[in-house]
């Protein structure tokens, strides 16, 4: 009873590099035949370095940049906007959360537009209903009706990143992109809003695709995980066995880097360096 | 059914007063970086002083600008020998009332600060956001013809552009509008260049906003406080180069009593009637120094580089 929301298949994005003066043109492949499937309600994590196309990636999925080759498939609609463009339909299936919460709050926006401005493009619902439905998804990511006409810069980094949050599903998407939602937040912050997200998810019914270089943060969020290495997916399965068992070595390597911060790993890093 | 109505409206009041509160904070902020600078708030008291003045020139001016005294030519001003306080700032060469006619002078001199910085501002506010947000072609050849029109010397271009359009107030200020347009649009453009990858842009267009709307709507307010400054700036040079053009004859033709145009007229009597050059020369530097002094404190308030916080 695989129902899947979310079907890749052979995705490739390619940029053109311009040639300068002592330069020849070339090509960069940034996602490489990447597939994967996502079912409905899950979530499924993607991890790599900085550059291996996990950004790309998700601005494939969210419709901001065209895939060269190979096809998207979100619940049932097929998604190639090179060809087809965007319809208001495609908009209401995805939407995207991104890193930096300073940077992705319109600053001389006050919050409520902020909130009614997916709802004023794509629907045409009345004023008066907009504000109503801004005012309960305020309330419901943990914020204040008051906070309804204040502006960003009055907010802390995990309220703009809650802010950020409501703005993406005030449409009822059905498909969130989390492109590192939380690496840019204090660890006590963080822990609050991936609790956020693990509540909305289960009253929603909400699919995440959660891209993330941190990996105790998918190891607590995730279903599946999906480990990108230049471009191409070297590892793919569930959390478990990605975790128990990583079969690609730089999986592996991954896994060692990331350092250990229990007391006793601690005690016998220090102890290392004094003798 | 009345209790949950009645909480409803009292939201709705606590909501707008929150709305308010924090429009005020704004206003407030930018009051006290603005405030900070002493010069500005000096500048912004002459620069409203004049306005005022020139709101109310007919009630303030003592004689009609155009009223020639035949029995008082060139009287110098009060405080010296054979000046009366019915001319306080003396007379001309034909003998009209030189306070009143700066006095009427402030009105055109703002109007040409108003009309020629309202047509570069929007002209080069519109065409700076398409070259940014279009790049590719259209941007090179848009920056290409603002480099050109930026290479002649700004006077000059006037100059030629109103004798091509026939001299008069209203060619010079579209000369003048013409010459200082390209500021704006290289401004706007770089602002554009700078907020048009930010995320928020991102988010606004993943949200379904047309390009119009990511145009004026989102990316234009974040590009509005270096074009603030630029306009204010602006003013004072269109005052000045109206003024120019006036002097040189090509500006508000006699007998308009605009400040260039008075100083033009004065010259064959500088060497016996000081006064006749002094009061229009003096008249335009205030004016600049205050729009001046007003720009730097905006830019005091309104570029975040520069707030200590």
């Amino acid at each position: 009873m695989s129902d899947t929301i979310l079907k890749v298949r052979d995705l490739y994005r390619t940029y053109d590099i311009k040639g300068g003066l002592f330069k020849k043109p070339g090509k960069f492949t940034a996602v490489k035949g990447v597939s994967f499937d996502v079912e409905r309600g899950s979530t499924l994590a993607i991890v790599g370095e900085s550059g291996c196309g996990k950004s790309t990636l998700a601005r494939m999925l969210t419709m901001i940049d065209a895939q060269t080759s190979g096809s998207i498939e979100i619940d049932g609609l097929p998604i190639d906007i090179a060809k087809t463009g965007i319809s208001k339909d495609m908009r209401q299936k995805v939407q995207i959360v991104f890193q930096n919460p300073y940077g992705s709050l319109n600053p001389r926006q006050k919050i409520g537009h902020v909130l009614e401005e997916p709802l004023l493009l794509n629907t045409s619902m009345p004023a008066a209903e907009r504000r109503d439905l801004a005012l309960e998804m305020l309330t419901k990511v943990g914020l204040q009706p008051e906070h309804y006409g204040r502006y960003p810069h009055m907010f802390s980094g995990g309220q703009r990143q809650r802010i950020a949050i409501a703005r993406a599903i005030m449409m009822k998407p059905k498909l969130l992109v989390l492109d590192e939602p939380v690496s840019a937040l204090d660890l006590s912050v963080q822990a609050q809003i991936l609790n956020l997200l693990k509540d909305l998810q289960d009253e929603m019914g909400l699919t995440y695709i959660f891209i993330s270089h941190d990996l105790s943060v998918v190891r607590y969020l995730a279903d599946k995980v999906m480990v990108m290495y230049f471009g191409e997916v070297v590892e793919y399965g569930t959390r478990d066995e990605v975790f128990g068992d990583p079969k690609h070595e730089y999986t592996r390597t991954l896994f060692a880097a990331t350092p250990n911060a229990d007391v006793d790993s601690i005690k016998a890093r220090l102890a290392k360096k004094v003798a | 059914m009345t209790k949950s109505t009645s909480t409803e409206l009292a939201t709705e009041t606590v909501l707008e007063r929150e709305s308010r509160n924090a429009t005020k904070a704004m206003l407030t902020e930018f009051w006290y970086y603005f405030s900070q600078n002493k010069g500005a708030v000096i500048g912004l008291v002459v620069f409203a002083v004049l306005v005022a003045v020139a709101l109310l020139a007919p009630l303030v001016a003592p004689h009609d600008p155009d009223v020639q005294y035949r029995d008082a030519l060139l009287q110098p001003p009060f405080w010296q020998d054979g000046g009366s306080f019915a001319f306080p700032l003396g007379t001309d060469a034909v003998g009209r009332d030189i306070l009143s006619r700066l006095i009427f002078g402030s009105r055109f001199s703002l109007f040409i600060g108003v009309v020629v910085v309202t047509i570069a501002l929007v002209g080069g506010i519109v065409i700076g956001l398409v070259a940014g947000y279009a790049r590719g072609w259209v941007d090179t050849l848009i920056m290409r013809v603002m480099d050109i029109i930026l290479a002649f010397p700004s006077l000059l271009l006037a100059l030629v552009l109103v004798a091509i359009l026939g001299p008069g107030l209203v060619n010079a200020m579209i000369a003048i509008a013409i010459v200082l347009q390209p500021h704006f649009v290289r401004l706007t453009r770089a602002a554009v260049l700078a907020e048009v990858n930010r995320d928020y842009v991102v988010a606004a267009r993943v949200a379904g906003a047309g390009h119009l709307r990511l145009m004026f709507k989102t990316i234009l307010p974040n590009c509005l406080a270096p074009l603030i400054v630029q306009a204010t700036l602006s003013f004072s040079n269109a005052i000045l180069d109206a003024a120019a053009l006036g002097f040189l004859g090509m500006g508000a033709q006699p007998p308009t009593p605009e400040w260039g145009t008075m100083l033009a007229e004065a010259r064959e009597f500088i060497l016996r009637a000081w006064w006749v050059v002094t009061f229009p020369g003096l008249a335009i530097l205030i004016t600049v120094l205050a729009i001046n002094l007003v720009g730097d404190g905006l830019r005091d308030a309104l570029d975040p580089k520069l707030k200590r916080s």
